[in-house]
């Protein structure tokens, strides 16, 4: 337990350090090693959770179960090999004089800002505090995407401050009702822990706790980025600098859905149905849809990331919504190549677009001629997030289709079409950027391209291979979600 | 229900609901920023009653701490930084022409009505005192929402966000007299960040738009034009 709050005062420390000296030189090996730190302590804490089962801390107040430690470790990796991304990214930034010294200070402040409200979100056991993390995690980002102080950032900002500060709020008022129906069956002091709450979730009255999952689908759902709450994440993601880009797809929409789901666990448990079921459904597979329709028409590179990130995030709701073990051993792994593959790509887009002068697509040409490291980077990434085999994220898409066939195949047509759609949308844009002749003038840049392939490589091999100890760590989460093993 | 047979707590939460529910609708009609800010402050004052009431009658002393707080922030705090921005901004004297007011008006009673109608199961588990609390919370957030739809000024935005803070924060005292401590603390702490923040970024949209005004932020789109 004491490595929780090792990293916890970790990230706290480094939101001060930074804040009073993250200008200096070689601040960003500073700003990585801290990751690589963190990283370790939440590995041994995985080891530990591994061996020990489920720890809650003395005063209850943190919960490590199966479910929530993979994604600490996952949310400690993409912070990490995303800060060895970002030192000479940012660099290059200042050197360009696009940045100042001051707003290098926030830069790297925040990322540790944003790291810790991610660590408490997933560590907390807390529901109050649980929302409490993730409205900060919008108040340390939202600087971060107006970091340039163009009129779009700018913009871009706002929307995006204004949207999920309005969305989180009524996953606030979600909160308030869960509070409220917990306090009804007494022990008020603790009726918000995540633990009582689901120990007695069978005792809280299911009409309050539909109304209550509504609230908090919507909240959560607007970080996740469901449609039709999506329209800050584009914005956010295209305007503000790249690393950004990589941990808010990576981190911050997976622990919304952690979120919603953690909630969704707590609302199956009191009503006995399956509503909460369906309306994850119903938003997830809107999201898909939509969102693999939006990637048609889109011309700058990130923007064209992010509708995949929607319509990935989609498939994910959709598929914990089902709710069937299969399902829900799908969405697990579909959170995990997704953040790798997902960063990845974000990382190889910061390169293409520093290489190229410009986020738009029409402007990024011939990139294997020009860098074949980041032309193929770009290129295998693409195929596999688009869901190709032998990468990770066709089997978990095979398996999430393989759930719907078995529970509800009256919608695989549908999750096929999407699929399909969001191929052609992705390689229509991706094709003339990596082949093709180069612009003159463009010439390779320093790109340091091994987090790239070290993500790439890990979604390779949940591909071929899933190991057997993560296998059976998705099982055990699956077992605690679903409440029946595979 | 007969509202002379409840007890003196019930009569005043029921009275200070009544009172905040319209001050949402005062601020939704409202079109100089100084009084919208000016009623805001007032709905900021109703909370803190209501808290120090609920604090007393209870005898719950924490509820003390989130009163100060609730009075610090939504009182005092927020309304003078954006009344300063009023000022400095010179946009004290412009009244914002509301399209569709009386359409407005209309959407915001119906929100009311509307909000009583989700919460109607809450009757089943506890009394008609407690859903007209919850439900004037839950009609506080929607017409905050309302109020940033209908109003181009990014004060007006900021009032209609802390607004809807307001009617969180009056649902948790009234329905659960109020959270856990560490929550409401952590909960606080946001909403000062959140302020702090919105003070910075009317600075940055000032000198990148020269206005408050956010329809002029119509940079970014969905799909390619």
């Amino acid at each position: 337990m004491i490595a929780v709050y090792l990293l916890l005062l970790l990230s706290a420390a480094g939101i001060l350090f930074f804040g009073l000296m993250g200008h200096k030189e070689d601040i960003g090996k500073l700003n990585t090693r801290i990751n690589a730190v963190s990283l370790v302590i939440t590995i041994g804490l995985a080891i530990t959770v591994f061996e020990q089962g489920t720890i809650l801390s003395s005063g209850k107040a943190f919960l490590i179960d199966s479910f929530n430690v993979y994604l600490i470790v996952l949310t400690a990796f993409v912070g990490f090999t995303t800060s060895l991304f970002s030192a000479p990214y940012m660099a290059h930034e200042k050197e360009i004089g696009k940045l100042t010294d001051r707003r290098l200070k926030l830069y790297y402040s925040m990322y540790q800002g944003f790291m810790l409200a991610m660590y408490l979100v997933l560590t907390t056991n807390n529901m109050g505090i649980m929302w409490v993390s993730m409205e900060g995690a919008t108040l340390a980002t939202v600087l971060l995407v107006s970091l340039y102080r163009t009129p779009e950032s700018i913009e871009a900002a706002w929307k995006y401050f204004i949207l999920c500060g309005v969305g989180i709020a009524q996953a606030l008022f979600g909160t308030i009702l869960l509070y409220y129906a917990a306090s009804q069956i007494g022990d008020s002091e603790n009726a918000l822990l995540w633990t009582v709450l689901h120990e007695h979730a069978t005792q809280l009255n299911p009409d309050i706790l539909e109304i209550a999952f509504v609230f908090l689908l919507i909240g959560y759902g607007t970080k996740i980025g469901l449609v039709p709450l999506h329209n800050w994440l584009p914005d956010a993601h295209s305007e503000g600098p790249t690393p950004m880009s990589a941990v808010l797809s990576g981190l911050l929409l997976n622990d919304a859905l952690y979120a919603v789901v953690r909630n969704k666990m707590l609302v199956d448990g009191a009503t006995q149905s399956h509503i909460a079921g369906y309306l994850m459904m119903g938003f997830g597979l809107t999201s898909f849809l939509v969102a693999a329709l939006f990637l048609h028409r889109q011309k700058d590179i990130k923007r064209l990331f992010s509708y995949s990130s929607i319509e990935h995030m989609g498939l994910m709701t959709f598929a914990f919504g089902i709710g069937a073990p299969l399902a829900t051993f799908a969405a697990l792994l579909h959170m995990t190549v997704h953040s790798l593959v997902k960063s990845a790509i974000f990382v190889t887009v910061g390169y293409a677009s520093q290489l190229a002068g410009t986020q738009k697509m029409s402007g990024i040409r011939g990139l294997i001629k020009t860098q074949p490291k980041v032309g193929w980077g770009l290129l295998i990434g693409t195929v596999a997030i688009a869901g190709f085999p032998p990468f990770g994220v066709f089997t978990s898409e095979f398996l999430v289709l393989l759930a719907t066939m078995h529970n509800y195949p009256w919608l695989t047509p549908l999750l096929l079409l999407g699929i399909g759609i969001a191929f052609a949308g992705l390689f229509r844009h991706i094709q003339p950027m990596v082949f093709g002749e180069k612009p003159e003038g463009q010439s390779a840049i320093k790109a340091n391209l091994i987090p790239v392939m070290v993500h790439l490589g890990l979604a390779l091999w949940l591909g071929l291979a899933i190991p057997g100890f993560l296998s059976d760590w998705f099982s055990q989460a699956t077992l605690l979600i679903s409440g029946s093993s595979l | 229900m007969n509202i002379e047979s409840q007890d003196l707590y019930t009569q005043a939460i029921l009275s200070m609901s009544a009172l905040v529910g319209l001050t949402s609708f005062l601020m939704l009609g409202q079109g100089r920023l100084l009084r919208l800010i000016f009623v805001f402050a007032v709905q900021g004052l109703l909370l803190t009653l209501t808290t120090s009431m609920a604090a007393f009658s209870l005898d719950n002393p924490h509820l003390y701490i989130s009163a100060v707080l609730t009075f610090a922030l939504k009182v005092v705090f927020i309304p003078w930084m954006l009344r300063k921005e009023v000022l400095t901004m010179n946009m004290q004297r412009d009244v914002e022409a509301l399209k569709n007011n009386t359409a407005v008006m209309l959407g915001g009673a119906s929100l009311m009505v509307f909000s009583y109608y989700v919460l109607q199961p809450i009757i089943n588990t506890s009394s008609m005192i407690m859903l007209n609390a919850i439900a004037v919370s839950l009609s506080v957030v929607l017409l905050g929402l309302l109020l940033m739809i209908s109003h181009r000024q990014a004060i007006a935005h900021v009032v209609g966000f802390m607004s809807i803070e307001n009617g969180l924060f009056f649902a948790a005292i009234v329905a659960t007299n109020g959270m856990p401590m560490v929550v409401e603390l952590g909960v606080a702490f946001d909403v000062l960040v959140a302020a702090v923040l919105f003070g910075i970024f009317f600075l940055h949209i000032r000198t990148s738009i020269d206005s408050l005004d956010v329809d002029m932020m119509n940079k970014l789109h969905e799909v390619d034009r």
